[in-house]
């Protein structure tokens, strides 16, 4: 009941905020940035589900994946294909409702099939992880991750190389943070059960976790799945965003945007995924004064804080990870 | 028939590139277990020295082989040093706890930042003295204790500093792209139904050279003997009094030459260089380096003429758009039937 009234109160106050703060303020007021912050606290948004994701695999199950940027293409992709196929029709069927509700509908049918494209994808991936541990692991995730910008590259029928235009903006800043509390509070309940001590204890040892009777060929592939679902989820907010999709977005400098993001904020720690996923991409934004300075700058700082710090900005001090209680049966 | 022996000659030159610059992939990470993202960067960095030198030495002796030799062996230089630097800076800092690293990029962001807000020389060096200083301030005050790195922070590191290399290269170089001057000019023969120019000929036979002088190095010099004993355990390397880092340092000097000399190779049949060209055949040399047998020279070698090869073949007999995805299906295929490569040993894990 308590959980419930929770999830009921965070979608009150999203709706809240995108009525008042985002539609009031930022799009249509008096501030003259307004549209371009909107723009960052999307990205932000998208960002912090990436990066938490991304964590659940990397921090979380110790498995070293550097290819998220292709579950993001494969959702966003999946979502764009669909929605712009479908959504004469659905727009018809529906035609009762008013048109903020036709949306949503169509926009939650893109984000349902580009969660089921990457999750296969994971899967796909998932298996070699299976064989593969280390920085074998990581070079076969880079590398599908760019067979999969490649494949994308050559279909036609979504853009190819062209692009994909024409997709309906239908993601605001509600549909955004909605799920970025979804990632959250899924991947922080994920990692409080007995699954998540299950992915805990494959990061720490896993021999010592097969030992002990965790099935870890199973609770990887589930890591795998979990996390490029949620990669897709946020492809597909992000294609509806942005309204037009190109490969190049989703090349491996996107996955170690996130690698980075993570590690900066400390792995293994929710909270320092949503910190370094709102600092990067604050600060790169920030930074655009300095035009082509801003990235020599970044990498040496990147450099300095991995140097001096590296275990990030918070270790893996996480404040959701609850200690473990021992219930008396 | 004839087509399809162009096309392997064409693989074989291709490959010979990939060979070069997987070898010091593979060294490095024989040594340290990382993978040193930056060495596509230094192979770019080696073009971009070919392109200045042979810009600051011109009219003297164009044509001649013994000026192209001249430029690629400055390049090698200067890149081996950049190797070094890179090794010193970004990365033994993590591992041993080695100082001046905060005033060292310090000083660089200080002089990037004194340029960007006053560009002049002044400006520059008084950014840089400013930033170093005040590094080494921070150093000695603040920080005790350099702490170890784990591999991930290590990996992190190495992408920083590729990600410095481009954008800095985009600064100083300039972003777009430049045209190498053809130090050796071109002659095209034809030998029965096959098309080749004396330059392809010219790389291969380099790349073969570097590739026979660097296995002669590793086998019979003392250092090449402790190369591998560092490689094959650094710490007992280290009790049998092997100055580790110093090998390392020679590593990466080592491997930073022949990516060098690769990229002025490769320019000679692609003169267009630009600041962001090491990327993808870095990231593919790398797979060649996994595909062989990660920490292993000849399967580098092995593993660089695969790619080279297929990747041609894609190109002449599929589609030329999918040549970026044949290296990475290949090491998916590879490394599901034999996951430590073509040539790697089969790894014991250790309970």
């Amino acid at each position: 009941m308590k959980k419930w009234f929770g999830a009921l109160a965070a979608i009150t106050i999203l709706i809240v905020l995108q009525l008042t703060v985002v539609d009031r303020l930022l799009l249509t007021g008096p501030i003259q940035e307004g549209p371009y912050i909107h723009q960052i606290l999307i990205l932000v948004g998208i960002n912090i589900i990436l990066a938490v994701s991304l964590n659940l695999i990397n921090g979380f199950t110790g498995q070293f994946s550097i290819g998220h940027a292709g579950f993001f293409a494969v959702g966003a992709y999946a979502s764009a294909f669909l929605v712009t196929t479908v959504g004469d029709q659905v727009h018809q069927t529906l035609s009762f409702l008013p048109s903020t509700g036709q949306d949503a509908v169509l926009l939650i049918l893109g984000i349902l099939a580009a969660a089921l494209l990457s999750g296969i994808a994971g899967v796909i991936v998932g298996i070699p992880s299976l064989r593969l541990r280390g920085d074998y692991l990581a070079i076969v995730t880079l590398g599908f991750g760019e067979i999969i910008r490649v494949f994308i590259l050559n279909i036609n029928a979504i853009g190819g190389s062209r692009g994909f235009t024409g997709i309906p903006r239908l993601s605001n800043f509600f549909w955004v943070y909605l799920f970025v509390v979804i990632a959250v509070m899924t991947v922080q309940n994920l990692i409080n059960s007995s699954y998540g001590r299950a992915f805990i204890s494959i990061r720490d040892d896993e021999i010592a976790a097969e030992a002990m009777g965790v099935d870890t060929t199973r609770f990887k592939v589930m890591s795998f799945v979990i996390s490029s679902m949620f990669a897709g989820v946020a492809g597909a907010l992000f294609g509806h965003f942005t309204m037009y999709l190109h490969p190049n977005t989703f090349t491996f400098i996107k996955s170690f945007e996130l690698i980075i993001m993570i590690v900066i904020g400390g792995l293994g720690s929710i909270e320092g995924s949503i910190l370094g996923a709102v600092l990067i991409t604050v600060i790169l934004e920030v930074f655009r004064g300095f035009g082509p300075y801003r990235l020599v700058i970044f990498s040496i700082t990147l450099i300095l804080i991995m140097t001096y710090r590296p275990q990030g900005i918070m270790g893996s001090k996480s404040f959701l990870l609850k200690p473990r209680r021992v219930r008396a049966k | 028939m004839g087509s399809f022996l162009q096309q392997l000659l064409n693989g074989l030159v291709l490959g010979s590139m990939y060979a070069l610059i997987a070898i010091g992939y593979t060294m490095v990470y024989g040594v340290l277990s990382l993978i040193n993202f930056a060495h596509g960067d230094i192979y770019m960095f080696g073009a971009f020295m070919g392109y200045y030198l042979s810009r600051y030495m011109k009219g003297s002796g164009e044509g001649s082989i013994f000026y192209a030799l001249l430029i690629m062996l400055g390049s090698m230089l200067l890149s081996a040093m950049l190797g070094i630097l890179v090794e010193r800076f970004a990365y033994r800092p993590g591992r041993s706890g080695a100082r001046f690293a905060m005033a060292f990029w310090l000083g660089i962001l200080g002089s990037v930042l004194g340029y960007f807000f006053s560009p002049s020389a002044a400006g520059m060096i008084g950014g840089t003295v400013a930033g170093a200083a005040g590094g080494f301030f921070i150093e000695y005050s603040f920080i005790r204790r350099i702490p170890r790195a784990s591999r991930l922070a290590l990996l992190i590191l190495a992408i920083g500093v590729s990600m410095f290399l481009e954008n800095a290269g985009q600064l100083v170089f300039g972003a777009d792209p430049k045209f190498f001057p053809q130090i050796i000019s071109a002659t095209q023969m034809n030998v029965g139904a096959l098309s080749i120019n004396n330059q392809q000929i010219t790389v291969f036979v380099v790349a073969i050279i570097l590739m026979v002088l660097l296995n002669a190095i590793v086998t019979y010099t003392k250092t090449g003997k402790a190369m591998r004993a560092t490689a094959f355990n650094l710490d007992a390397a280290k009790l049998m009094g092997i100055n580790t880092d110093r090998i390392i340092a020679a590593t990466f000097a080592l491997g930073s030459a022949l990516a060098a000399a690769a990229g002025i190779l490769v320019s000679l049949n692609y003169p267009k260089i630009d600041p962001l060209m090491g990327i993808m055949p870095g990231l593919k040399a790398f797979v060649a380096a996994v595909l062989g047998g990660i920490g292993n020279i000849p399967g580098a070698m092995l593993g660089g003429f695969i790619i080279g090869i297929a990747e041609v073949m894609v190109v002449g007999y599929l589609q030329s758009t999918y040549r970026d995805a044949i290296a990475f299906t290949i090491l998916i295929l590879i490394l599901l039937l034999k996951p430590a490569g073509i040539m790697g040993k089969g790894l014991v894990e250790k309970v």
